[in-house]
């Protein structure tokens, strides 16, 4: 399954960049992601936590860095295993570019699933794909460059977990 | 003649009030004292190198007893296929080693690697997960084209080719077919898939094995549809266990379809682990299991070309076929998409000419074999959706040229181009009582009525010849087959009077337990209620060679007519004792003995008292005792045939098909219990149009099972089928068998797809639509819609 897309993040490509090898805002960034540790060099080991179609399951694996441009591009890949729930893994070429008001990320997806997961949740999985992709960028932007509208936007409503928490660090950050 | 139910009534099934009311006895309903419990670990990926399967932490969970892997099984054989196919230059097929567990390589995701035996499912579950396997991923081989095309990547590396076997039926047709084809005024062409399809048994597999150490014997309860061919595969090829040391039982059977037919590699291992233990050891799959690896049926790509004159006289068919194996040769994929495919590829037609090249390809998927016709679907598919765009392409009616093209009643005996000699039949008759069903004459203003609710409405017509009632060893031993395929029965009449069967057919829903006591029934004059079968249990019935390929009645149910003539001529020698008469003098009706031109009888009952209580009996001349086994071999396959009809509704905004009204004028030859006949006959219908409508199985390019779930893989329910018209009137016996039946377990399932098929494409002709795969679910009869506009 390919998923392609880009975003426009208002932040500059060194900004962006260093966030993409930010463990911690990677982690933020994941949706389900609750653990996340290791650097750029050596990798990352995660425990994602995921519900498809019908199947919740714990995924443990690795996530590996590779074909680094510094500044510019890197693959980010990973493979996880959820137990009798099956697999996935899959990588994500991305792309960093320069454009007037920020950073235009282009990403190129690959992702395969496998065992009960492919046979219970196969419908559901592309769409869970893209809007697990949508979340990330989202997370990934809100972190980066929170836009102030969404500040505002937030304000109104209820609190959301980890959502607001980040913005309420963000906020302090900014004074 | 017992009117109530001799041959010809239809008593009620006996067996349904078990089955109705929960007192079936399956597989998993028997508990053994000290029972524990097989968990499988099965492959995620379709296809890996096997790196290393780490064990040890699934050792020590609580409640393990053992833990297997395929190192466990290197010294044990192979899983056989059952028949030998031979390639077109002469070369034998190739047939890998399909192991007990996967060793080396995992094949298709569901390939058990390892199992795990504890003392409590739970503990098995949780211990099967706990198993550590590397497995290195390796692309996998799904599409059968591609499969072919490319060497470098193997399901198998040691036969060096994803190629089974390149088989062409007849071979010395072939050049005359090419040449008809050739020169033939006109050709019709037509590319199509017969869709992939999962059994859904409604009792998955299960098996529970027990091994007594103090007698060195193993029972093994298990779900088959022929445990005597289980017994001999263990025996003969995998386990090597004598068969004088293994019973096999098959109680109650909730459903095969083809899928129970095999040998499986989770019955091995039970009995494996039994031996080990020195404990029952029970498996029974879990639903999903089922969905990976019960052994799929169907799935073939086909190009059929048909060669006609002007008129519409066939001249030629020709074939060519990929035809999926899947990962492994399961004991009757080969002889499938070949014998049972390219014999009966000439149908019911006069053509003089006919080709059928199959090749048969391994890929990562579960192993594919038969499935409810078993490659007589695949034939007629093909063959009755080519004449209906041929007569299309020609302008002639469907049922016009068919007609033309019809063997007639009076040719028979008949030798079809492709080989086989039809012994009886009447297609012209089918068609005439078709006609007379169907209301062919109103079709044109039911259809303009479908047309204001702004719904199509098409009309399918279709004809069928099947070759079942499997088979004649001799002849089977010379087309490949490793078994006869004979039939057996005892029939042992106890000192009371009444009657126990053995046979060897199973019974796993086909109604046997009611229709073969009716058979001897109408032979000893008694009543049915009198007559019990038992099959099922190797030790209770001399051989069998199981039910499939329509062969219960016709091979199973002569065996048993085989049988009670012996018992005949026993009790007539027994009664002319009795009656101090020659036995020649002795005459036999209704259950009564007499002399001819006297009034002295004796009964069947007292007769049957006498040979147990020989106390004045002809001991020098006669053994005591009434018991008599037959085994039966056939003289040549039955040839069922009928004639459908189908109309149907599609809404043009949405593609839904639906079915308005099914007419299925059959001739399964002499029908024994006709309401069994007519639920065998609605059974293959409803299996035939959830293959044409709904069910569909997909693996991804990854060889992940897309439909692996009841969420995915859409089973025909009640409000897909119509009430159906059913027929079997216009019956020619068969000639070669003391039942004149010729079987109707398949015949449903074989001549429907095409029909409704033929009708959805009627239905949307006028737009340009000449096929519609299989199954015709909305979207693709909605895109096929688009696409014609």
């Amino acid at each position: 399954m390919d998923l392609n897309g880009n975003c426009i993040i208002a932040a500059d490509r060194q900004t962006v960049w260093k966030a993409l090898n930010n463990a911690e805002i990677l982690r933020a960034s994941i949706p389900g992601c609750t653990e996340l540790t290791g650097t750029p060099e050596d990798g990352f080991e995660a425990v994602v936590t995921q519900k498809i179609g019908p199947v919740k399951a714990t995924f443990k694996g690795s996530v590996t860095l590779t074909d680094i441009v510094e500044g510019v591009s890197y693959r980010i890949s990973g493979s996880g295993k959820g137990g009798a729930a099956g697999f996935a893994k899959g990588s994500a070429a991305i792309r960093l570019e320069d454009v007037e008001g920020g950073t235009n990320l282009i990403y190129e997806v690959e992702a395969k699933v496998g065992g009960k997961l492919a046979q219970l949740g196969s419908r559901v999985v592309h769409g869970v794909a893209i809007k697990l992709a949508n979340q990330f960028f989202e997370n990934f932007k809100t972190v980066v460059a929170p836009p102030k509208e969404a500040v505002d936007e937030v304000e109104e409503k209820p609190a959301k977990g980890w959502f607001s928490k980040l913005l309420d660090w963000f906020k302090k950050l900014t004074g | 003649m017992p009117k109530d139910n001799g041959i010809g009534a239809s008593p009620k099934r006996r067996e349904d009030v078990r089955f109705l009311t929960g007192r079936g006895r399956y597989v998993d309903d028997i508990k053994l004292q000290n029972q524990c419990f097989a968990v499988f670990a099965r492959s995620q990926v379709a296809h890996g190198i096997i790196k290393s399967i780490d064990t040890s932490e699934a050792e020590g969970m609580p409640g393990v007893l053992a833990v297997f892997t395929g190192e466990d099984f290197t010294e044990v054989g192979g899983n056989p296929a059952g028949w030998l196919i031979h390639s077109r230059d002469g070369e034998p097929m190739k047939e890998p080693k399909r192991p007990v567990l996967a060793h080396g390589k995992v094949r298709h995701v569901g390939d058990a690697y390892a199992a795990v035996i504890a003392e409590t499912y739970e503990q098995a579950v949780e211990a099967a997960e706990a198993i550590d396997a590397d497995i290195d991923e390796q692309d996998a081989i799904v599409d059968m084209a591609a499969a072919l095309a490319n060497s470098d990547n193997l399901v198998h590396d040691e036969i060096e080719t994803n190629q089974c076997f390149d088989w062409g039926w007849i071979e010395d047709n072939r050049a005359a077919t090419d040449e008809a084809i050739k020169n033939a005024p006109h050709v019709t062409t037509l590319e199509l898939i017969n869709n992939r399809l999962i059994p859904n048994a409604m009792e998955p597999r299960a098996s529970t094995a027990d091994y007594n150490p103090g007698t060195g014997h193993y029972t093994l309860y298990t779900t088959s549809q022929n445990p005597h061919l289980t017994r001999l595969l263990i025996s003969a090829f995998v386990m090597g266990i004598p068969e004088n040391k293994l019973t096999i039982i098959a109680p109650d059977v909730g459903g095969g379809f083809g899928s129970k037919i095999f040998h499986y590699g989770e019955e091995a291992l039970v009995l494996a682990a039994s031996k080990k233990l020195g404990r029952p050891v029970r498996w029974t799959a879990s639903r999903w299991e089922s969905f990976l690896t019960d052994a799929h049926g169907r799935d073939h790509r086909t190009t059929i070309e048909l060669a006609t004159d002007k008129e519409g006289n066939f001249l030629a068919f020709r074939t060519s076929t990929l035809a999926n194996v899947g990962a492994y040769l399961s004991n009757f994929s080969t002889v499938t998409p070949t014998i049972l495919h390219g014999t009966v590829i000439a149908g019911n037609y006069t053509v003089p000419l006919t080709y059928v090249n199959v090749k048969a390809v391994f890929t990562n998927t579960a192993p594919v074999d038969a499935y409810r016709g078993a490659g007589r679907p695949e034939a007629t598919f093909s063959v009755e959706r080519v004449i209906d765009k041929c007569a299309r392409e020609l302008g002639i009616d469907p049922i016009e040229i068919r007609r033309k093209n019809f063997i007639k009643k009076e040719q028979f005996p008949f030798l079809t181009a492709a080989g086989l000699e039809y012994d009886s039949g009447d297609y012209h008759a089918l068609m005439d009582k078709l006609e007379e069903m169907a209301d062919f004459d109103g079709f044109e203003a039911r259809k303009a009525e479908s047309a204001k609710r702004g719904l199509l409405r098409g009309l399918g017509i279709n004809t069928y010849v099947e070759a079942c009632g499997l088979a004649p060893s001799n002849l089977a031993g010379i087309l490949g087959s490793r078994v006869g395929l004979y039939e057996s029965a005892t029939v042992r009449v106890n000192a009371t009077g009444n009657i126990s069967v053995m046979t060897g057919s199973h019974s796993h829903g086909q109604g046997h337990e009611t229709v073969f006591p009716q058979i001897v029934a109408d032979m000893l004059g008694m009543s049915a209620d009198d007559i019990d079968i038992v099959h099922g249990d190797t030790s209770k019935i001399p051989f069998g060679m199981g039910t499939y390929g329509s062969r219960s009645m016709a091979v199973g149910g002569s065996a048993i007519v085989r049988a009670t003539e012996k018992i005949i001529e026993k009790a007539t020698k027994i009664a002319a004792h009795m009656m101090e008469a020659g036995d020649g003098d002795i005459e036999f009706n209704d259950g009564v003995f007499s002399v001819v031109g006297t009034d002295k009888t004796v009964t069947f009952p007292e007769v049957a008292f006498k040979a147990y209580i020989p106390h004045d009996y002809p001991i020098d001349k006669l053994e005591p005792g009434l018991e008599e086994t037959a085994f039966y071999d056939p003289g040549n396959f039955t040839y069922p045939s009928g004639a459908y009809a189908c109309e149907v509704e599609i809404d043009p905004d949405t593609g839904k098909v639906t079915i308005c009204s099914f007419s299925a004028a059959d001739d399964v030859g002499n029908v024994i219990n006709p309401m069994i006949v007519e639920g065998q006959i609605q059974g293959g219908l409803g299996q035939g149009i959830g293959q044409a409508l709904v069910e569909n199985c997909v693996y991804d390019e990854n060889g992940q099972l897309l439909s692996g779930s009841y969420m995915d893989y859409t089973m025909p329910r009640a409000d897909d089928m119509p009430f159906f018209n059913v027929d079997q009137s216009c019956l020619t016996p068969c000639t070669h068998n003391p039942l004149g039946a010729k079987g109707c377990g398949e015949a449903g399932a074989i001549g429907s797809p095409p029909t409704v098929i033929n009708a959805v494409v009627d239905a949307l002709s006028h737009l340009g639509v000449t096929h519609v795969d299989m199954p015709a679910s909305p979207a693709r009869v909605w895109a096929a819609i688009q696409a014609a506009k």
